[in-house]
């Protein structure tokens, strides 16, 4: 095992947190456009850029739209690329996010999750990339502002990997991390520049006969982005599926190897188990909301009730093995989603979780929550009631509601 | 027939492995651009403005030449052409 790298502790926001991440990745080009609650993101690093402090390109655009095409044509050169958007920039780049994870560019999105229109409401939920679920970008969520430093680090590294070959957005909740000021280790840049190292290239052959690597290269003259018929399309959709799974394998690999380093790691960077060893009521969730329920867990342990949490830190690639063998002891369970899926059976999330935990051993019971859209506060207090409801089920063997809306106004 | 390759063997995002110089597009023409040699001073407007840079002028024999196999057709030459030295006939008329 390697030795730690000694960090410094500083005070920043998960935007501030994020902005300093990518100054450290060494970065070629960031093409973004400012958004709330976002803005920070791209307010601070423009400052790195007038200061000097980074070689980076930085371009504005007059548009996510424009943002995602820069940032897909940069990627295409081979060099390191990153932006970030939140909801309606988010709904602007829906085109260009097929084309990037289409064309394998590695670029790295941060998304500071908010609601989307209409009512207008800039508060955090995370409808915003839950509607970008099958656009074929790796996605995973975080708990806090230091995971949003380490995870953007990481996401480097996940998504230029040649096997993987696939953007990569790392959401942070609206506000509740985007614009809370937290405590946050960071490393010296030279650590980070060492751990992140070269943009690795894939290998493709040329109509010239020639293998070379993946770029636009002058001596290396190669099509990309071509009209492909029926008879290869398919193809192309399942090598992008096989990125997804070989991306499985490196976010463990990727989130061992940073432990090594900064002693931090979050589960095994798929789910993050929270006390579920023995649990038998559990709480499936994604992003800032596992913080709070972990308080509350620790304190029904106190009062004898097996309770676990499983944050779900990737959602895409959904981690179907390692998801269920983390529930395996629990028997009723709730899947918290600060999104909605209308007209579906429940949230996003916990449609994907029942539908990995129909084959288990034991199938558990599962009820859906949709909580929390559009900012809605959701208090220590108010998430001991679902646990409560779960105790509840548990007594009675009885759901009377399978899709419940929590903190709504009945 | 050969086995067509699966999707472990060919390049990623649709890299082209093979040049669309063997793809002869002028099999999908209609029209076929005639030229009047009276008529044409090779003022080259027909070579600028030929999409498909079908037309080319061969300085060996000091004139224009057209490439059959990738004009398809279109009648941009005849509509650009100064002295109306170009008209567009149904192959075979």
């Amino acid at each position: 095992m390697e030795k730690l790298v000694k960090q410094a502790i500083v005070a920043l926001n998960g935007d501030e947190a994020v902005a300093l991440a990518v100054k450290q990745c060494d970065v070629d080009v960031v093409a973004a456009y400012p958004i709330t609650p976002q803005t920070i993101i791209v307010e601070k690093y423009s400052e790195y850029v007038a200061n000097g402090e980074v070689q980076t390109e930085f371009v504005c655009t007059e548009s996510e739209h424009s943002a995602m095409t820069a940032c897909l044509a940069a990627s295409a050169t081979g060099v390191r690329v990153f932006t970030a958007s939140a909801s309606a920039g988010l709904a602007l780049m829906h085109e260009m996010l097929f084309v990037t994870s289409g064309s394998r560019m590695p670029v790295v999105m941060a998304v500071a999750n908010r609601a989307l229109s209409s009512p207008l409401n800039i508060h955090g939920d995370q409808s915003d990339s839950m509607a970008e679920r099958d656009s074929g970008w790796i996605q995973i969520y975080v708990e806090n502002a230091q995971e949003a430093y380490d995870s953007i680090i990481q996401a480097f590294k996940i998504a230029e990997d040649v096997g993987v070959s696939l953007p990569m957005i790392v959401g942070l909740d609206g506000f509740t991390i985007s614009h809370t000021l937290e405590k946050v280790e960071v490393f010296p840049q030279e650590a980070v520049k060492q751990f992140v190292g070269e943009r690795p290239l894939p290998s493709v052959l040329t109509h010239e006969g020639k293998t070379v690597p993946f770029k636009l290269d002058p001596k290396n003259p190669m099509t990309m982005g071509p009209n492909v018929s029926p008879n290869f399309y398919f193809e192309f959709k399942r090598q992008q599926e096989e990125g997804m799974k070989n991306a499985l394998k490196k976010i463990q690999e990727v989130n061992t190897e940073y432990a090594a380093l900064s002693g931090r790691s979050y589960g095994d960077g798929l789910v993050d188990a929270y006390r579920l060893d023995d649990a038998e009521i559990a709480i499936v969730v994604v992003g800032s909301t596992a913080g709070t329920l972990k308080v509350i867990v620790d304190q029904l342990r106190q009062e004898g009730v097996q309770a676990g949490i499983l944050r779900l830190r990737t959602f895409r690639p959904f981690p179907v093995e390692e998801l269920r063998n983390a529930l395996k002891s629990v028997k009723i369970m709730a899947v918290m989603d600060k999104s909605i899926s209308f007209g579906g059976f429940g949230g996003t999330v916990f449609t994907e979780t029942r539908n990995a935990l129909y084959d288990a051993k034991i199938r558990p019971t599962i009820v859906s929550y949709i909580f929390g859209l559009g900012g809605r506060d959701s208090s220590p207090h108010d998430l001991r009631k679902i646990f409560e409801d779960l105790i509840q089920i548990s007594k009675t063997g009885q759901v009377e509601t399978q899709v419940r809306y929590y903190g709504l106004k009945e | 027939m050969s086995r067509e390759k699966s999707w472990k063997e060919i390049s990623i995002a649709g890299v082209c492995s093979k040049s669309s110089v063997g793809f002869m597009t002028g099999d999908w023409k209609t029209y076929t651009p005639i030229r009047d040699v009276a008529k044409c001073t090779k003022c080259l407007t027909c070579v600028m403005f030929c999409p498909e840079a079908a037309i080319k002028w061969s300085p060996d024999i000091g004139d224009i030449e057209f490439d059959f196999n990738f004009c398809k057709g279109c009648g941009i030459c005849a509509n650009d052409c100064p002295t109306k030295a170009i008209t567009m006939k149904i192959e075979g008329e």
